[in-house]
């Protein structure tokens, strides 16, 4: 298992129990016992898996929020990694808004079903129906008002803790949130009064009525996801490749045209070929003009893009600077 | 799409840094500058960036703001806590943790620099070493950061001085003298201009060294975890109890230090029973061999009582199983040590009751002086003796940082009150 490096060690000559290995004419190689490094993704993989272990053992009630979009198709993979040969020791769970693209809500249920595990649907047309949420018109965003719907499932299942794939890159509220992230018994995230997170030793304890958000994909980035994707060989939904679709432009934006978006006036119809970056509701989620109709060809994308994520994707981050924050703050994810 | 034809992203490493400064050394400046020149400043940023300057009245577009975030902080302009950046290179992927300079400093700090490989420390080069640099490179050392970066900043404001380089670099050495900080790396730089940041410059032709970034990407990152010593915290037990898995019994965790492979005799602490390892589980299949940081799957030939908690090593390389250790704490509470309460630890996968017995010395961050006393502060850093109800399967942190270290849970508000690392015991070195 002896392995060769063959890079001098500039920084800091290796010592201690491995320096004997060291041949005397070849400064250059160092020889050790060491039988590999880890790869970046291995890395960010392992800490997860590490992460939603914990959440098992030390959580009474968890939950793993899966919405049909690409973080949360990784999140299942690294479930199946994480409890296999077992059974996932939490059920999912779907905020829909009823605003779902359709593919994603077909996707979501058949990977599911090829998984074998339970499906909680926490539906927000029943929070409207009982009048907990209310909407100024029946097409206007339904993002913001996801928190009720999740609150109230959170509370009516008894869940101490919902795993979700936020990633800190997306969004500079996100990059200051903890990993394991404790929330009141409103649902509510006080960025100043955070739990020190040291090394990887999680706290997970709360009270009865709080609830812990846990987000074992903090540190990946975009472009980790869709490697990770590639690598594993996942399905994702068909809109996150490149498609032709009618489209509008609106705002710095283009709004796919379904029966929540029609063109108002003066606004013209295209048809270009897009993808979607992220999957959320169709009122607000913004394709991408893109010829990537490959995961190869998204991962290249990726790569030399200039936009982030969101300030691309989600026209209800773009309202103010402190949006997420502040919907963070009412119990969004 | 030509542009990427020559990024390959297979097998790239993963470094995690931290960076020690206030706004003033220059260390927005210098994360913007790293992230600027590695392009990983996104427009949208840049823009909304732009568009605050300009209502704050600024001429030109400050990159601190890229560093800062929240509502609450920019109302009361201060900067709340630890941030996380990502950026990468063809080479590597970063992970910086970036801690404020002033306010909370050594909460922070400890937070950020508890997965650091390496943390830069930014010097004023007009300023010189100063107090809170000596700060900083002492909790470099007490969390034992494998590799440290002094990063002479503004150097264009001492005309690119050789002499005044050199000077700070033997006054920081000595200073680092007693403390254990073993790979140390001095840079000149000016993050303003661009000088040995990514880019080498036309400034500072007298420095023949590396430029942070090719440091960034060169630094050996496998260092950090303890390659010897197998420890393997069982995380949950495995019993899926289904036709076809009737009688698995599968041990599930992360190989926090060393390797382990199939047939190596593995000890379960701390009852001590002995068995050997028959399978290396994983999603993708059996494998004979794993190593640390892997998260694994592990049967072993004998049916033995473990649960999570448990440790499971190798033989030959036995760690300390004891139920009272000494410790340095770092209070990160508001709310001061009581030493009349019982506290709860949480060590590996293992949470204990807890006494801190006694208050060795407090330290005065500042002088390095030990000062009695008898309760702790936030912020505050001492050595204590604790006792804990559940014996712990410990290694020296400064050993092993994995099986080394402890958090501190006050149980009546189940928040994390402190951070512990355990002392060498004496007579042990």
């Amino acid at each position: 298992m002896d392995v060769i490096l063959n890079q001098m060690d500039e920084f800091a000559p290796v010592a201690g129990p491995v320096a004997g290995l060291v041949m005397k004419n070849e400064p250059v190689v160092i020889k050790r016992r060491v039988v590999r490094q880890l790869g970046h993704l291995e890395a960010l993989e392992s800490e997860a898996i590490h992460i939603m272990r914990e959440v098992a053992a030390e959580c009474a009630n968890p939950a793993l929020l899966f919405s049909g979009g690409k973080d949360s198709i990784v999140l299942l993979r690294l479930a199946e990694k994480a409890f296999r040969p077992g059974r996932f020791p939490f059920p999912l769970m779907h905020v829909d808004t009823g605003h779902n693209f359709p593919e994603v809500i077909e996707f979501r249920d058949r990977r599911v079903k090829q998984l074998g595990e339970r499906l909680i649907v926490a539906s927000m047309e029943d929070s409207i129906k009982q009048g907990r949420v209310v909407l100024r018109s029946e097409n206007q965003s339904r993002n913001p008002f996801q928190s009720v719907t999740l609150l109230d499932a959170i509370a009516e299942h008894g869940f101490d803790a919902c795993i979700g794939g936020a990633r800190r890159d997306e969004e500079k509220a996100r990059a200051k949130e903890r990993i394991f992230s404790f929330r009141d018994e409103f649902g509510q995230w006080d960025p100043k009064n955070q739990r020190p997170e040291l090394w990887d030793l999680y706290n997970a304890r709360v009270h009865p009525g709080e609830n812990i958000r846990v987000f074992p994909i903090s540190n990946w980035t975009e472009l980790d996801v869709w490697e990770y994707i590639s690598r594993e060989g996942l399905e994702v939904p068909h809109i996150y490749f490149a498609h032709r679709r009618d489209v509008i432009r609106r705002g710095s934006g283009l709004l796919p045209i379904s029966h929540l978006v029609q063109p108002k006036e003066g606004e013209k119809v295209e048809n270009l070929m897009v993808r979607f970056r992220t999957v959320g509701d169709m009122s607000c989620t913004c394709p991408v003009e893109s010829a990537a109709v490959g995961i190869g060809e998204i991962i290249a994308e990726t790569a030399i893009t200039r936009i982030t994520e969101r300030g691309a994707t989600r026209m209800d981050d773009q309202t103010s600077e402190a949006s997420m924050e502040l919907r963070k703050r009412e119990g969004y994810f | 799409m030509s542009v990427i034809e020559n990024i390959s992203f297979d097998h790239s490493e993963l470094l995690r840094f931290i960076t020690a400064g206030s706004v003033d050394d220059g260390k927005s400046t210098l994360i913007g500058r790293l992230l600027h020149d590695s392009k990983s400043i996104f427009e949208d940023q840049l823009s909304a960036i732009a568009h605050t300057s300009r209502k704050r009245g600024m001429e030109a577009v400050d990159l601190s703001l890229l560093t800062d975030g929240l509502q609450a902080e920019r109302e009361q302009g201060i900067t709340i806590d630890v941030a996380y950046r990502y950026f990468a290179t063809p080479k590597r992927k970063f992970i910086i943790a970036d801690t404020p300079g002033h306010e909370q400093y050594t909460r922070n700090m400890v937070t950020g620099a508890s997965t650091a490989n390496l943390a830069i420390i930014l010097i004023d080069a007009r300023k010189g070493v100063l107090t809170q640099s000596r700060r900083h490179a002492y909790l470099a050392s007490l969390v034992g950061i494998p590799h440290l970066v002094v990063a002479v900043n503004k150097m264009d404001l001492v005309g690119y001085s050789q002499d005044v380089f050199e000077r700070i670099c033997q006054e920081f050495h000595r200073f680092v003298a007693g403390l254990n900080l073993k790979n140390i790396a001095y840079i000149p730089m000016s993050a303003l201009n661009g000088d040995m940041v990514v880019e080498r410059g036309s400034n500072l032709g007298w420095y023949k060294g590396m430029t942070l970034m090719d440091l960034l990407e060169k630094v050996p990152v496998d260092h950090d975890i303890n390659l010897e010593d197998f420890r393997f915290p069982v995380q949950l037990v495995c019993r899926p109890q289904t036709e076809e898995w009737h009688d698995f019994r599968g041990y599930m965790g992360r190989i926090e230090s060393g390797s382990i492979s199939v047939g190596d005799e593995v000890q379960v602490l701390p009852s001590g029973l002995t068995s050997r390892i028959r399978e290396i589980v994983t999603y993708e299949g059996n494998v004979e061999d794993a190593v640390a940081p892997q998260s694994v799957t592990l049967t072993i030939e004998d049916h033995l009582d473990i649960s999570r908690g448990d440790m499971l090593v190798k033989t030959s390389q036995l760690p300390q199983v004891t139920k009272e250790f000494d410790a340095m704490l770092c209070w990160l509470s508001e709310q001061s040590l009581d030493s009349r309460r019982k506290y709860l630890i949480k060590h590996t996968t293992r949470v204990v009751k807890a006494v801190i017995s006694r208050i060795d010395y407090r330290l005065d961050i500042n002088t390095l002086n030990h000062d009695a006393a008898d309760t702790l502060k936030m912020n505050d850093i001492a050595r204590v003796s604790l006792k804990v109800h559940q014996p712990l399967v410990w290694d020296a942190y400064p050993r092993n940082h994995a099986t080394g270290s402890f958090i501190v849970i006050d149980e009546v508000t189940n928040n994390t009150v402190a951070a512990g690392m355990i002392c060498p015991s004496k007579g042990q070195g």
